[in-house]
């Protein structure tokens, strides 16, 4: 089964909610400006690099000034074909290099390939299933929830966040049980803002206005929220704009049929199409 | 005479034409024209106001299905087509992400105009190009509640399958309101 299609038609935060809510395990590549491969291990991300950030260990230390270009240049010479655990084994013991500063340096390198997706507007994505994504890489395993956040944060597109948010007189409420999520979020103090604001009463516009917040703002926080779980909008009943022909006045109109009577059609509607 | 209806609705192209005409007993009565706008042409005709299509219970009673015009600009249609529906099938090319946006939307609309039950058919399952209907609930940021199930529009028994997951869904809706 696929998993396909194109930047233009969803938000890098659409497609990482979708794996972090589906605990996907796989690669995600995307070929827009350039070729970017995410790798994903039970909805947590664990890998990432593009073209231009190369995701091998000696350029990582390198882009995050732990090794020097020669040194890098070095290990890219003599350690071709090693696994970057093994590297990092051989770096460690040769006390060039802690551990905690690997793992740092691999997370950073991770966030600055995804969080830079969050800006590609254009390009096709592929997702496949694979049981050990990036097993040559030592891989960091990080929860998306914040991400998602944090990437929304950085969205500079309104035109996107229109579409994606058009009606700003629409009503929010919290998804069941949000503290499971919140836990896990570093959020703003504009969004804790927000986030008091949330309720039933309140509409999108209501909050900006609170908040003092341009639509663009208010729209790019609430989406972010959205998206990662923790609020939800509420979906209202229109008055009918139409009215039928058929349409009587209240004194002629038929009673309406009972539970039991409905329940009688629908059952031999059941049983009719099971017969055809 | 008592008739009832459903209402098939979805993107353009997602198959609400060949879904009912699988299933109706009688040809479906069509308002297809021909499809001018370059950007719509990956099929050569596209329905205008609606499709029609009928399955007979008894003599007392009848199923109307309604397929509604899939693009935008016929969207006046469809309230007046979900007016008094038992229930109605959100038809999703699984195939077609770039339409999942526009899914959404009329789903919304949908819902908008009747709180009746409803289900999303993750139609062109047979391709391997499909997305999985579980990563369709995602996407569309459907509750669990919401059945999505997976269809073949040119296959009988697919679209029965279909039809009678609605009709049980629409079953419970009963019993909830009673209770």
């Amino acid at each position: 089964m696929a998993l396909k299609g194109n930047l233009r038609d969803f938000t890098t935060a659409q497609l990482l909610n979708l794996v972090n809510l589906a605990r996907k395990t796989g690669v995600l590549t995307v070929n827009g400006r350039e070729k970017a491969t995410i790798s994903f291990d039970q909805g947590k991300l664990v890998y990432a690099e593009t073209d231009a950030l190369r995701g091998d260990l000696g350029q990582v230390l390198y882009r995050a000034g732990k090794l020097s270009k020669k040194q890098a240049a070095l290990i890219d010479e003599k350690l071709k074909g090693q696994s970057d655990r093994h590297l990092g084994h051989r770096l460690i013991k040769s006390k060039m290099i802690s551990q905690a500063d690997i793992l740092e340096s691999i997370r950073q390198h991770i966030l600055n390939v995804v969080y830079g997706l969050f800006s590609w507007a254009d390009g096709t994505f592929d997702f496949q299933a694979n049981p050990e994504p990036a097993s040559s890489r030592i891989r960091i395993p990080i929860e998306l929830d914040t991400i998602i956040v944090e990437g929304s944060r950085r969205l500079s597109e309104s035109e996107r966040l229109n579409d994606e948010l058009p009606d700003l007189n629409i009503r929010l409420q919290f998804v069941p049980r949000p503290e499971n999520r919140l836990g896990k979020m570093n959020l703003t103090s504009d969004e804790w803002r927000i986030i008091n604001y949330i309720s039933p009463k309140n509409t999108i516009k209501k909050i900006a206005e609170a908040n003092q917040l341009s639509d663009f703002e208010v729209r790019r926080t609430i989406y972010g929220l959205i998206e990662a779980g923790l609020i939800e909008p509420i979906r209202q009943i229109e008055e009918p704009k139409y009215t039928s022909r058929r349409q009587v006045s209240p004194q002629n109109r038929k009673p309406e049929a009972s539970a039991a009577d409905k329940r009688g059609v629908v059952n031999r509607l059941i049983d009719r199409i099971r017969s055809l | 005479m008592q008739a009832v209806k459903m209402v098939v609705t979805g993107p353009f192209s997602a198959g609400k034409t060949a879904f009912i005409g699988s299933i109706s007993e009688i040809d479906v009565v069509k308002t297809e024209r021909r499809i001018t706008a370059p950007s719509e042409q990956i099929k050569e005709t596209t329905t205008v106001a609606m499709d029609f299509g009928r399955i007979t219970v008894d003599e007392d009673l009848v199923l109307y299905l309604f397929g509604t015009p899939g693009q935008r600009r016929f969207d006046f249609m469809w309230e007046i087509l979900s007016e008094g529906m038992l229930g109605f099938v959100v038809l999703v090319d699984s195939t077609r992400p770039e339409t999942f946006r526009e899914a959404r939307r009329i789903l919304e609309t949908f819902q908008s105009y009747a709180s009746t039950p409803f289900i999303v058919a993750a139609n062109k399952q047979d391709s391997e190009d499909a997305w999985q209907p579980d990563d369709l609930r995602i996407i569309l940021k459907l509750d669990p509640s919401v059945k999505v199930l997976p269809c073949v529009s040119i296959d009988r028994e697919s679209v029965k399958n279909v039809l009678l997951e609605l009709l049980y869904s629409i079953l419970e809706h009963l019993e909830d309101e009673e209770s």
